[in-house]
């Protein structure tokens, strides 16, 4: 997989966020470095959400974090609303902040245990001193009211009284309370029960609707980003493999790491039969030293010896799915549905 | 083309999801929350925490008020009378050798202690909380020299560093609290650095920064709060640590000025007498500190224990 070129970029004009050749490395120590993210293009439009897909360690993560700059990037361009970001530090740094924000993981980690709610979720109006006392306390009860929770009792209440589910809610208020255009969710629901995930997802799509919001989804559950993206992008090891509109990425996939993928999803219908799955063989290596050519070819069905020497580039195939792959599949899936 | 059955997770009408989420939330509001507030204080401490608290309110209010009690000098008034008797009903807890009252010397001794242990911890509390933060919060550079600095400060025999500076500095009440106040900044300021360790790699943390918050605000407003707990723990214990040591540098001779009433120089007095049918000049002020000491360290491992237990709520 491989995915470098800058095929599947859009009209810079309109995109919301533009991110071309991104590359994070990491010191490893011994003059090794970690290849984290190598050379990803993709661009988000207003009001899309972006799908970010892959399994542990692809880098899907690093990715959100070197647009976020909390990770700084060693390499490439991310332009907000036109505006190049990488390399801003410092007071200039600070004053993009508001425009993007982010969505952890860990509920109860994004929290701070010896704050009350109400400050938690004041505490962005208060860095940036908007409004004075009253006004934050109406900001405030009104974000808490938004993301479902009951202003009079969570104000006063501490993080570690709440649930997973309820201190997602929280974090999606503190991050809205800037009213920020982007919003990075980062793998949101991993940590959340499956009934409590449905919820969160609506309440991110009502909040995306209310507020106007641009978004990308990191997650490894193929099945919830399907439901909120417009976009997907599957990631592996660092490198894009495949982005396209869901529907299209799963009828038909065209990089052989996306079928492997897709074909893992359970069917949760206990009268179909298991089928066989289209499996990738091995472990993922490592990001120390990846394969030379295409990424995937280690751990590939299709591989032959072009893909040890040439990296695919990024190409059409068809309207809007773009796949970087020597052999892609031209069948649609092979999957009962 | 068949599409792959999958759980669909947003098949919920999404359009009222945050209203019934709202209903849904505020009929568990009360459920929800498992720990109230007031509950983590309210429950009961044990019978050992209680004792510890009255001796130490004893003792400190005994050497808050030793003025306006009716005690004689400890080092004016002498009873030539009674030299280096044992308790009685004019000298509860005896006389010296040289007719002081024992009694009048232990209290007045239990405010040089408090003063020394409270300042010299206060420094330390300071100092080491703050080079403790910022070492453990930046990391890099400064962390390896401010934690190597510990770990040689923390490997000194500290009374001896103590004897050092106060032979040299000569002895007085100010130079004891500092010397023994800058033994204290090691030891506060690795518990300072270990637990802002623990909490600045939260994600929290990292929220505030994204939020665009300062360093100095993240600092001060996040990561301090969480770590002032097990700081506070500690200090308790270096109180005792610091009475301890201000004791035995007072019995080497090389504490606080011998006009000064203190436990040590008392316990060196009555050294002496251990053997002649006096041992109540040096029971006395040892079962004083001996009782302080255990007081605050019972206190300060029952605070810690119930502080520990709000986070493992988490």
């Amino acid at each position: 997989m491989a995915g470098s070129g800058t095929a599947p970029l859009r009209d810079p004009d309109v995109a919301l966020l533009r991110v071309e050749h991104l590359t994070v490395e990491f010191p490893a120590g011994r003059g090794r470095r970690v290849h984290a993210v190598s050379d990803v293009s993709f661009d988000v439009y207003p009001g899309e959400t972006l799908g970010l897909v892959g399994e542990s360690g692809c880098g899907k993560s690093t990715t959100g974090r070197a647009i976020m700059q909390i990770s700084r990037p060693t390499g490439g361009s991310v332009k907000l609303a036109g505006r190049e970001i990488v390399g801003t530090t410092g007071e200039a740094l600070r004053q993009i902040r508001p425009e993007m924000q982010m969505i952890f993981q860990d509920p109860i980690s994004s929290l701070n245990p010896r704050r009350r709610v109400g400050d938690i979720v004041a505490q962005p109006l208060e860095i940036w001193h908007r409004g004075d006392a009253e006004a934050r306390t109406a900001k405030v009860r009104e974000l808490l009211g938004a993301v479902g929770l009951d202003p009079d009792t969570a104000m006063g209440r501490r993080p570690h009284q709440f649930s997973g589910g309820q201190c997602q809610r929280i974090s999606i208020a503190r991050a809205l309370a800037l009213e920020p255009t982007l919003l990075i969710c980062d793998e949101p629901v991993s940590a959340l029960d499956v009934s409590v995930q449905a919820q969160i997802l609506n309440l991110l799509e009502d909040m995306k609707a209310r507020y106007g919001l641009t978004m990308i989804f990191i997650a490894h559950d193929l099945a919830v980003v399907k439901n909120v993206s417009d976009r997907v992008a599957v990631m592996y090891l660092g490198k894009l493999c495949e982005i396209a509109p869901p529907d299209e990425l799963y009828r038909n996939p065209a990089h052989p790491y996306t079928r492997a993928l897709l074909s893992a999803i359970p069917i949760p219908d206990p009268t179909v039969r298991p089928r066989r799955r289209e499996g990738v063989a091995g472990e993922i290596p490592s990001p120390l030293a990846p394969p030379s050519g295409c990424r995937f070819r280690t751990r590939c069905p299709r591989t032959t010896s072009r893909c040890e020497t040439e990296e695919p580039a990024m190409t059409a195939a068809g309207d809007g799915h773009f796949v970087a792959c020597h052999h892609p599949v031209v069948e649609p899936a092979p999957v009962a549905g | 083309m068949p599409v792959p059955q999958q759980p669909d997770l947003t098949a919920l009408p999404s359009s009222s999801s945050a209203q019934r989420a709202a209903a849904v939330l505020v009929g568990s509001g009360t459920s929800g929350a498992t720990v109230d507030d007031g509950q983590v204080l309210r429950r009961r401490l044990p019978l050992s925490f209680w004792i510890s608290a009255v001796f130490l309110a004893i003792i400190v209010l005994a050497a808050v008020t030793a003025d306006w009690l009716p005690f004689v000098d400890p080092v004016e008034d002498y009873d030539p009378q009674a030299l280096a008797a044992g308790p009685s009903g004019e000298h509860l807890f005896g006389t010296t050798s040289n007719g002081n009252d024992v009694l009048s010397i232990v209290v007045q001794g239990a405010r040089t202690s408090l003063i020394v242990g409270l300042f010299a911890v206060a420094l330390g509390f300071f100092f080491g909380g703050l080079l403790g933060l910022v070492a453990g919060y930046f990391r890099g550079w400064f962390d390896t020299v401010i934690s190597a600095v510990i770990d040689i400060l923390l490997a000194f025999p500290a009374l001896v560093l103590a004897l050092a500076i106060v032979s040299f500095k000569g002895p007085s009440l100010t130079v004891v609290t500092i010397t023994l106040g800058i033994l204290a900044i090691p030891a506060v300021a690795r518990v300072a650095r270990a637990a802002t360790l623990q909490y600045a790699s939260r994600e929290f943390v990292l929220a505030a920064r994204t939020l665009g918050a300062s360093h100095k605000r993240v600092i001060f407003r996040e990561v301090l709060p969480n770590v002032v707990i097990p700081m506070a723990a500690v200090s308790l214990v270096a109180v005792a640590v610091v009475m301890v040591a201000e004791s035995g540098l007072a019995f080497l001779g090389a504490g606080v000025p011998a006009d000064t009433p203190s436990w040590g120089s008392l316990m060196k007095l009555g050294q002496g007498q251990l053997d002649k049918g006096a041992a109540h000049i040096c029971l006395f002020p040892a079962a004083a500190l001996f009782i302080t000491v255990y007081s605050l360290n019972t206190i300060g491992d029952t605070l810690r224990q119930r502080f520990d237990v709000g986070r493992g709520v988490l």
